[in-house]
């Protein structure tokens, strides 16, 4: 075997300048975080009011910061990536240093970027939207999120202790096996995505439990919103996607660790089984992350063209089928592969198929805004500027799924170019919609439309200057992942204009960041709670919500019910006409954070093969199980004075 | 519909059958377990794939039939089904009331699960000592992961309900320990049914010539 040849790894990565400077900094960053915690006096804060916290509304917040933070990581890696192929023979990155760069920026946008900004979504509107009180289990819902915390920063860690994982997002074998990925950082790739995995699944039950079992009186699944029906759909696929992810990552660990066989070649290994279990999930979490997104382009285009959403049976019958088909459609991810003529022609033609139900659904909201009163807010710009992309992004999605013409654009850059536009064009554009949309029901004011309106122009026009290039480049044979390329190929123009465009996307992040910060100060304050004349559930209460978020729980008779009740009912939601009763509330809890952490010790332990501290992780989380299953003290009753109170300080009158 | 027909009918349907359905804690509860054993099936799914592919794929090691040996195996069988029968059976004791006949029969089905994990160590170790272990052959290493993680489960559920019966003891049948009982009792049949795949995939298939 190989394996004895492997050097020792270094504890901490330190060869790279870049690297070493990271290094300074984050220590650096974390200097200052713990003084100015220390010295605001913070801790206790942190530790009540985030860190043990269950509410669904706060949860969803720590995921958009989350989510905001990968976004910039993820976009610095794409940045010096871009700058490093922007001339021909680049110099900025080493190769080793470029594939670690693709691998971690692939990963940390999928998974810490995309699913996090999808939670966080979740979080904050589906209880509200349902006239709900919290998820099914808050506690789990605590959980998923640390999960997906401790997931991150195991692999953010990666970066300055041990090294990256570099063999590519996907880690496909006999790549990523011990012989040819040495060292921890295709261990750091398996256990972070192990861990926040599990958060994944875990909020996908969680979800789809408060869906069908929590929904205010009267509304029935077809009165829904139809983000909420978006998230059944993700759910659903999480359920059922997951757990693939779960043992592919779960098999080549035993390789790796254990000296297994399921990926090698030697020893009857079969590494395409690898490839198979990667995409049955890989392909569904496509439509994990982009279902949210037509749910919140359908709350935003129906919001801000003052219309119902057209079409709304077909709408839901939409979701739910391409939430079938997504599960028929993975071999497309490897025809080259040679499966075979009728393997590929089934998995083409089941791709092909899911352009219809999401035709069906770019009509319908082009007849939304049809004859609409539309108001051209920040959250509609994302939602229209996603429309265009998403018509390029079909049609060369419906290119490559031709089977043999896909021969031709396997693993080129015309690849690159389609799936960033139908990711970036559609689940981005999409998370950054609900992001301006919600924004004043999580923080209570608004964020500032000059500034957003400048960060999406400057985004939507850097995007196709970047991306656009790059489907001619996939034409003229540049195929990803290759770190620099000669002069002479005819590639120089193009892949400097594509970086250009990166840099004018990047410009645009700063906007948004600066449209938050600048808000945050002077941003108009939404006292109505209805900032937007909306339609649904969440609109009718105050910006932020009360942590129990309904006083009393409204009875629905009608879709869209809070435009209803302002249209026939003075802006009053059918209440039952009862006194307030005291409302039943889970209590905080520090169990969930110690939890993951517990994992996180764990997956460390692995990553090094110390086998001590692994132990020491599952005993941790072993302990947490124990406490949490002897646990009876779990909620508490909100006393009706205080329900008053609030509601009172909230000007609203509890008759 | 108006909504007082739904509001009827709502109840209805939710009309406490038994004392682990009588709380919305315990519905949602039950409900989001069975939602977790469709993620765990769907996790072994994918093994029983993973081990069908390379179950031929021996190498230099052993093949299924020169490995397997019927006494075990059926010995196996039989307890896991046993226990399920035994743990069906405390379900029903904790629904009539008697916590001291739902903890007994709760000791029985796990003094079972000890067995039949006592007796796959026992099997494992006699492979492994005979130089069959999982670095031998890729049959080998989706064998020992696939009937491995059903033990890991089986031995978890051991911890668990060992838990679970020592609350019954102290805290008594109540509506917040019922739930419990009955969702413990799930996961285990679920491992039941797991094992009898691993009975017909692993064990039957490999010794039928």
């Amino acid at each position: 075997m190989l394996r004895g040849d492997v050097q020792p790894t270094p504890f901490f990565v330190t060869g790279d300048p870049m690297i070493l400077a990271s290094d300074v900094l984050i220590a650096l960053t974390l200097v200052g975080i713990v003084a100015a915690l220390t010295y605001f006096k913070k801790w206790k804060w942190l530790w009540r009011e985030w860190l043990t916290t269950v509410d669904h509304k706060k949860i969803g917040i720590m995921y958009l910061i989350a989510a905001l933070l990968m976004m910039f990581r993820g976009g610095v890696d794409a940045e010096l990536m871009r700058t490093q192929l922007a001339l021909p023979n680049g110099r900025l990155l080493q190769p080793e240093h470029y594939d670690q760069i693709f691998t971690t920026h692939g990963t940390v946008m999928i998974l810490f970027m995309a699913m996090p900004f999808i939670f966080a979504m979740m979080n904050i509107a589906v209880p509200l939207q349902i006239g709900a009180r919290d998820v099914a289990f808050p506690y789990l819902n605590a959980i998923s999120f640390w999960m997906f915390f401790f997931g991150a920063m195991l692999l953010n860690l990666s970066f300055v202790i041990g090294g990256s994982p570099d063999a590519g997002w996907v880690s496909y074998p006999p790549l990523s096996e011990t012989p040819f990925s040495p060292g921890p950082g295709e261990n750091f790739y398996l256990l972070a995505l192990q861990t926040s995995g599990i958060g994944s699944i875990a909020t996908g039950i969680n979800f789809l439990v408060t869906i069908f079992k929590m929904r205010a009186p009267g509304m029935t699944l077809m009165r829904m919103p139809l983000f909420v029906w978006s998230i059944i759909g993700t759910s659903v696929l999480i359920i059922f996607a997951f757990p693939a992810l779960t043992v592919a990552l779960a098999l080549i660990l035993f390789d790796r660790l254990m000296g297994a066989h399921f990926f090698t070649i030697l020893q009857g290994g079969v590494p395409m089984m690898y490839i198979n279990l990667f995409w049955i999930w890989g392909h569904p979490e496509v439509y994990i992350v982009i279902l949210p997104a037509f749910g919140i382009f359908s709350e935003v285009v129906s919001t801000f063209s003052k219309k119902r959403t057209f079409g709304y049976s077909s709408m839901v019958a939409s979701i739910m089928a391409i939430s079938v088909i997504s599960y028929l459609v993975w071999a497309h991810h490897f025809f080259t592969m040679g499966a075979g003529p009728g393997v590929n022609a089934f998995f083409a033609i089941a791709s092909m198929c899911v352009g219809i139900p999401t035709g069906v659904k770019v009509f319908n909201w082009l007849f939304t805004m049809y004859q609409g009163r539309i108001r051209l807010t920040t959250a509609m710009m994302w939602a229209i500027g996603f429309i265009p992309n998403f018509a390029i992004g079909g049609a060369t999605g419906i290119m490559l799924a031709a089977a043999p013409a896909d021969y031709q654009y396997h693993n080129s850059y015309f690849l690159i170019a389609h799936f960033h536009q139908v990711l970036i064009g559609g689940v981005v554009y999409g998370m950054l919609a609900g992001m301006y949309y919600w924004w004043p029901k999580m923080f209570g004011f608004i964020l500032d439309d000059r500034l957003g309106k400048a960060a999406f122009w400057l985004f939507n026009i850097g995007f196709y200057v970047c991306f656009l290039p790059q489907y001619q480049l996939g034409f003229m044979g540049m195929t990803r992942r290759i770190y620099t390329y000669p002069a002479g190929m005819g590639w120089t123009t193009l892949n400097l204009i594509s970086t250009i465009g990166a840099y004018i996307m990047g410009i645009g992040f700063v906007f948004i960041v600066l449209d938050v910060l600048y808000s945050a100060w002077r941003g108009e304050r939404d006292v109505t709670g209805d900032p937007w004349d909306a339609r649904t559930l969440e609109w009718s209460l105050p910006s932020p919500a009360p942590h129990y978020n309904f006083a009393k729980i409204p009875v629905i008779t009608a879709r869209d019910a809070w435009w209803v009740a302002k249209q026939e009912n003075h802006g009053k939601l059918n209440e039952p006409d009862e006194p307030i009763a005291p409302i039943h509330m889970p209590k905080n809890s520090g169990v969930p954070f110690l939890f993951a952490l517990a994992f996180f010790v764990g997956g460390f332990g692995l990553v090094w093969e110390w086998y001590w501290l692994a132990a020491l992780g599952l005993a941790g989380v072993l302990l947490c199980l124990v406490t949490r299953s002897w646990d009876y003290n779990t909620d508490y009753y909100v006393p009706v004075e205080e329900i008053e109170h609030t509601e009172m300080a909230l000007r609203r009158s509890p008759t | 519909m108006t909504i007082a027909h739904e509001t009827v009918l709502r109840q209805s349907h939710e009309e406490p059958h038994s004392l682990e359905y009588s709380t919305s804690g315990g519905r949602l509860k039950i409900l989001g377990f069975w939602m977790f054993l469709a993620t765990d099936l769907v996790l072994f799914g994918c093994l029983f794939a993973t081990y069908l592919v390379v179950r031929t794929h021996a190498a230099t090691g052993p093949t299924e039939g020169q490995l397997f040996d019927v006494p075990t195996f059926t010995a196996e069988t039989l307890i896991l089904l046993t226990s399920s029968f035994t743990c069906g059976l405390g379900t029903r004791e904790m629904r009539r009331g008697s916590r001291g006949g739902a903890v007994s029969l709760l000791i029985i089905t796990v003094l079972l699960g000890l067995s039949f994990v006592g007796l796959e160590v026992n099997e494992f170790v006699k492979y492994t000592s005979s130089g069959a272990n999982v670095q031998t052959s890729a049959f080998l290493s989706a064998f020992f992961v696939l009937v491995g993680t059903h033990g890991c489960h089986v031995s978890m559920g051991i911890l668990w309900m060992t838990s679970i019966l020592l609350q019954l003891m102290v805290k008594g049948i109540s509506q917040v320990t019922a739930p419990k009982v009955f969702v413990v009792g799930l996961y285990w049949h679920f491992l039941d049914v797991v094992w009898v795949y691993i009975y017909t995939v692993v064990y039957l298939m490999g010794v039928i010539k």
